[in-house]
């Protein structure tokens, strides 16, 4: 006789799976699309209507490909890497709800439970880096150690401003609650530092610098190929997705605001609209920054997470506190915050010398530069 | 001071050493350099040349002097008719033959729109070096309207051979100057473009400000020329201070920078392209008609004797030595290839650099490995 609640088990997982393969498919389109739109090309067109099938193209070429193992590797934290990044990516899914109903279990602990699961993907860019038997992969295994653990902390922190807004750890709680008003509202410095630390912890641009094509050749994924590869691609969608969907859960007002009136099975079905259709704006934002802006530096994604994101985020979370804890008007709190975030930038730029006056490149007229210039002459030919 | 002698090290016992290239993406062609990093820092470089050399210099003495034509523009392929012109400018004043105007001006033209194609490229690629995408496309795509231009003229999109010694290969298509008109309002407006896309962005600031400086002193010594040399600080442009073809009858700017980093090598670029639309303007404008070869044996002999020629290419000071013995083939030809000399000024741009830098410090001298290696 098997358990029922096994069987319940295995099932949510295949959807989950499928559903989540379904997104990451859509997203991989949905990028090539936008980049392409930004870049003035019409990315793929070729595979179906407007190139919809392309994914579908694509993850057949994957899978069909030779799956090339190094002869130097270690084979055994080779083979594990993709797994061991790829765990976490769907596990976390466990308890984020899309509507009211739709969640597999919806946790007390949600936040925690996220936050402690997502800090494993490090583990598994580093395996990859390490068992590549390849300098680059190591390089590039060892800047994603680093930025990741780094930014974990402002990513954190940033949470923890929510927690103590919502006074609850439980995802649903924290999105019901947000009805009148979204967080992000209330914490425009927390939905700065969630953002742009979640975008570091994907390694998208202008973060990407562990995998950086152009400087580490692709970093831990450098020998990866076929199927293997695949896993890491799948992995990178998801955790795309995730970001997108909890920084609209938790300052966006997840489906609850501005408002949903309805109840029932429309409830449930609007609910998941309105949620993809937030999480497909902030997207959109993460593609647009990466057809835009070039890549930074190890050293200055460093400082930036730790004399920039991290003690603002310590800010946020002390402020927060105090204004619930004080029983102040929200209101102060936005205030504050948004006074504080334009003073760090202000702050940046001006340590960074980063000012209007960049332009340091003058043009001299070639009239004058010929009147004050002696011609040099080469010796005329030598006819001997 | 090195720096591994500032930190105290011994550059041999420094944990990694690494091969950037000849296969890596960022090279710009088969170029090999080895790297020592401790950590992040680049303790010391070594570059490796070498990968792509052909013999060109060695195939052109066993070549008509018509045929060499096709060699140069293997050269330098990005800049393959400032190449070009090089080359019959070196022979043309060994044997002493007046070149018809409307030719010139044809030259001229042509030249500084590879110019901007050129550099155009370099745009592209120092954006995706620097890790933004989209420069590429925008980079690219005003290329090509150039090298449309270049194959509705010349009937190739790169390898010309259109510039022949003592002219060009033919006249202009008829529909030249109308296509012009319109090719240069795009020019502008997309070098305003790529501009306003790249050059101001805070984190492209961060990554070339005060990176891989090299100071006017070093950029001498090292016989550094073109873009490079100009943005150290040092006026210095063949097509001014030693003029060639009629470049002396235009008017027109030369970017200079201040301190020689990265940036100013990328700004004076952006700068240069503006200045070549300018130049293309007022050549247009005055163009005359008229022939344009000059009455010149097909076979060419030059007559006995020596004599060097320099030109300023989109990498910088392009050199050619041509030695004849009065037969219809060089006994020796010798190119003075700017990306060669420019490229041995990058180990000490990059000491003490980052392995990111690496890339943005090689990018911005803006190498042709085919002109390189030869």
């Amino acid at each position: 006789m098997i358990d029922s609640r096994f069987v319940v088990a295995v099932f949510s997982a295949i959807v989950l799976m499928l559903s989540l393969s379904l997104v990451v498919l859509f997203l991989t389109y949905f990028e090539r699309k936008a980049l392409a739109r930004i870049q003035q090309r019409k990315g793929p067109t070729r595979v179906g209507y407007m190139g919809i099938l392309q994914p579908f193209a694509d993850a057949v070429k994957l899978i069909t490909k030779e799956d090339i193992i190094p002869a130097r590797s270690d084979k055994a934290v080779y083979w594990i890497a993709p797994v061991a990044v790829f765990i976490p990516a769907f596990v976390i899914w466990v308890t984020i709800p899309v509507a009211r109903g739709v969640v597999l279990e919806n946790l007390d602990l949600g936040l925690f439970y996220i936050v402690a699961v997502s800090v494993f993907s490090v583990l598994g860019l580093l395996l990859a880096g390490w068992g590549s038997a390849n300098k680059w992969a190591v390089i590039g295994g060892l800047r994603a150690a680093g930025q990741l653990v780094s930014y974990e902390i402002p990513f954190i922190m940033s949470i923890l401003a929510i927690a103590v807004l919502g006074q609850t750890l439980n995802l649903r709680t924290i999105v019901e609650s947000q009805s009148q008003f979204a967080y992000g509202l209330f914490q425009p410095l927390g939905l700065f530092i969630f953002f742009t630390s979640g975008l570091a912890e994907l390694g998208r641009t202008p973060f990407d610098i562990h995998h950086a094509e152009s400087e580490v050749v692709g970093g831990p994924f450098v020998e990866y190929s076929g199927a293997h590869w695949a896993v890491f691609f799948l992995t990178e969608y998801v955790n795309t997705f995730t970001v997108a969907v909890l920084t609209v859960l938790l300052f966006l007002g997840g489906w609850n605001w501005p408002t949903m009136p309805f109840e029932g099975l429309a409830h449930t079905v609007l609910s998941m609209m309105w949620l993809l259709l937030k999480t497909v704006i902030v997207i959109w934002l993460i593609f647009w920054i990466r057809g835009t802006y070039p890549r930074i530096r190890i050293d200055q994604l460093m400082t930036f997470s730790w004399k920039f994101l991290v003690p603002l985020s310590f800010i946020n979370v002390v402020l927060t506190a105090c204004v619930v804890f004080y029983g102040l008007s929200l209101w102060f709190l936005s205030v504050l915050s948004v006074l504080i975030l334009s003073g760090g930038f202000w702050l940046m730029k001006k340590s960074a010398g980063l000012g209007s006056e960049y332009n340091t490149v003058t043009i001299v007229s070639s009239r004058e530069l010929m009147e004050n210039v002696q011609p040099i002459h080469v010796a005329d030919k030598d006819v001997s | 001071m090195k720096l591994h002698q500032q930190v105290g090290y011994d550059p041999d016992s420094v944990d990694l050493m690494i091969n950037m290239g000849p296969q890596h993406p960022s090279t710009h062609g088969v170029f090999r350099l080895v790297i020592w990093v401790d950590g992040e820092k680049i303790v010391k470089s070594e570059p490796h040349v070498g990968y792509l050399h052909r013999g060109s210099e060695k195939i052109c003495e066993s070549e008509r002097y018509n045929q060499i034509v096709t060699l140069f523009d293997r050269l330098d392929y990005v800049g393959n008719l400032n190449n070009e012109l090089a080359f019959c400018l070196a022979v043309e004043k060994l044997m002493d033959v007046t070149v018809p105007e409307r030719s010139e001006y044809i030259r001229v033209i042509l030249c500084e729109l590879n110019r901007i194609a050129s550099h155009m490229l370099f745009y592209g690629v120092y954006g995706l070096d620097a890790g933004a995408m989209t420069p590429m496309l925008y980079g690219f795509r005003e290329r090509e309207r150039v090298q449309d231009l270049f194959q509705r003229v010349t009937g190739a999109r790169m390898m010309h051979n259109y510039i022949r010694i003592g002219g060009v290969k033919e006249d202009l298509p008829s529909d030249f100057n109308n296509r012009m008109v319109t090719l240069l309002e795009d020019l502008k407006r997309g070098v305003e473009e790529c501009d306003q896309l790249l050059s101001g962005n805070e984190m492209f600031l961060a990554r070339t400000k005060n990176i891989g400086i090299l100071d006017a002193g070093d950029a001498i010594d090292y016989g550094v020329s073109g873009p490079a040399l100009r943005a150290s600080g040092i006026l210095e442009d063949v097509r001014v201070t030693d003029p060639y073809s009629i470049y002396d009858r235009f008017d027109f700017g030369i970017p200079v920078g201040t301190n020689g980093d990265c940036w100013d090598r990328y700004y004076v670029r952006i700068e240069e392209m503006r200045e070549s639309i300018k130049i293309i303007e007022n050549a247009m404008k005055d163009m005359p008609n008229g022939e344009t070869l000059a009455k010149v044996r097909r076979i060419a002999r030059p007559p006995k004797g020596e004599v060097f020629v320099r030109t300023e290419s989109p990498r910088g000071d392009l050199g050619v030595f041509v030695v004849s013995d009065g037969s219809d083939m060089p006994y020796r030809v010798k190119v003075r290839a700017p990306s060669f000399a420019n490229l041995q000024a990058l180990q000490l741009m990059l000491e003490g650099a980052y392995l990111a830098d690496a890339v943005l410090i090689l990018g911005s001298i803006d190498i042709i490995m085919g002109e390189v290696d030869r």
